[in-house]
């Protein structure tokens, strides 16, 4: 993959972020409003595939971006090249999608109530 | 060596290709009007004859004597002293970015194969014997095109970018701003090579737009809208629209 590659994917995954960002956060104030316990927010969230799509996208787009972006930020700052730089790139997006989808798996898919 | 009247202190980075060496001062005399690079002159006419650097037209236009001037890029031989003193001391040193070949002058070379790098070239598309083509000064391509073309190769640019500093593979504001003006300028015969060029290694999309190309540049020019329209033509051709 050419770094202009990586560029565009960059962008891309900032555009799919930008809009679950705004629903994310206007979500949570809108729900939280007269106090919720954890129990009911598991209740909502637990056996919905509309939640599962939604902060799972999410999460393959942060792990994407993320990790293009802190890519270019060891290359600059600490001079990491070449095959030392994708690797660790690699696994920082290996690190966030193992655990972004933790959390995903565990807040929509696990017992449905 | 007069020390009657007023004084400038001066500090200047001496080195060369090896690094930079001792920083040596001189007390040059003050006069009105007095450029930069006057005061680099006063100082190896009457105080130490090796010292080197750069300069050619003393008008603003060869773009040979840029140097850091308190730790900013500047053409030397249009900036008035009085305008960066600081407490009544400057500080000189070679650009930024960019080797030594001694004391004050930068080698430029780097920065000018990275010209070629961007296909910052003209590309032919008619010889000598074709009929000259019309231009239209008033074609919106055009004005794009005419807004870069006052480039004097002074590297002020290049010395002020960060990202130029911490990635040696970026091919630099004015490179770039370049290759933007021949991709925009109907006479140039390969717009493709040029989109190539520039989203190889260490291309446009290098660049984070912080904007200090077009803050330092002495002639008002900007390399930041120029690479913004590089990424601009670059994105559609990603999405199989536009030339090139
Ligand atoms: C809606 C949310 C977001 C948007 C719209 C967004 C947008 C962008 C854009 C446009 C850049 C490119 C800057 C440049 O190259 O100069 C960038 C870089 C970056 N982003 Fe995000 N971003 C978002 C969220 C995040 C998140 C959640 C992270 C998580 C760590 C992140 C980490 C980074 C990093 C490390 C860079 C690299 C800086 C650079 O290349 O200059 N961003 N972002
Ligand atoms: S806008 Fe781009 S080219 Fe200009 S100084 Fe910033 S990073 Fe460098
Ligand atoms: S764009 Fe401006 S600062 Fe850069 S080389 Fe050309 S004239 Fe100098
Ligand atoms: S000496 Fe020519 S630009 Fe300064």
């Amino acid at each position: 993959m050419s770094e202009f590659h990586l560029y565009m994917a960059q962008r891309l995954s900032a555009l799919v972020m930008a809009p679950f960002v705004l629903v994310h956060i206007g979500v949570m104030i809108y729900a939280i409003q007269g106090g919720l316990s954890a129990a009911e927010i598991l209740g909502r969230t637990q056996g919905s595939v509309f939640w599962f799509l939604f902060y799972g996208m999410f999460v393959v787009a942060v792990s994407i971006h993320a990790a293009i972006g802190l890519r270019t930020i060891l290359s600059e700052w600490a001079g990491l090249r070449g095959s030392a730089l994708n690797i660790t790139a690699l696994a920082i997006g290996a690190i966030l999608f193992a655990m972004g989808a933790q959390a995903v798996y565990a807040v929509t898919a696990t017992g449905a109530a | 060596m007069s020390t009657k009247g007023p004084q400038v202190t001066v500090t200047v980075q001496r080195g060369g290709p090896e690094g930079p060496g001792r920083k040596q001062q001189f007390q040059v005399p003050a006069y009105g009007s007095q450029t930069v690079l006057d005061v680099v002159s006063w100082i190896q006419q009457n105080a130490d004859p090796t010292l080197t650097y750069r300069f050619a037209c003393r008008v603003g236009m060869c773009g040979s004597c840029a140097m850091m001037v308190n730790g900013v890029p500047r053409w030397t031989c249009r900036t008035h002293v009085s305008k960066v003193l600081q407490d009544g001391a400057m500080e000189l040193a070679p650009l930024r970015s960019l080797p030594v070949i001694k004391d004050l002058a930068a080698d430029m070379d780097p920065f000018f194969d990275k010209w070629v790098s961007a296909e910052a070239l003209h590309h032919p598309t008619a010889s000598r014997d074709d009929p000259i083509a019309p231009i239209d000064p008033d074609a919106p391509e055009r004005v794009t095109a005419s807004a870069g073309i006052e480039c004097i190769n002074c590297a002020v640019c290049y010395a002020a970018c960060d990202t130029v500093a911490n990635n040696p593979d970026y091919l630099g504001p004015a490179a770039l701003q370049r290759a933007w003006t021949l991709y925009n300028d109907s006479r140039d015969g390969a717009h493709g090579a040029i989109l190539d060029a520039v989203t190889g290694t260490g291309g446009c999309q290098s660049c984070h737009s912080m904007g200090s190309c077009t803050a330092y540049c002495p002639n008002g020019l900007d390399p930041l809208s120029a690479i913004a329209g590089l990424k601009r033509a670059a994105t559609r051709r990603f999405f199989g629209k536009g030339k090139g």
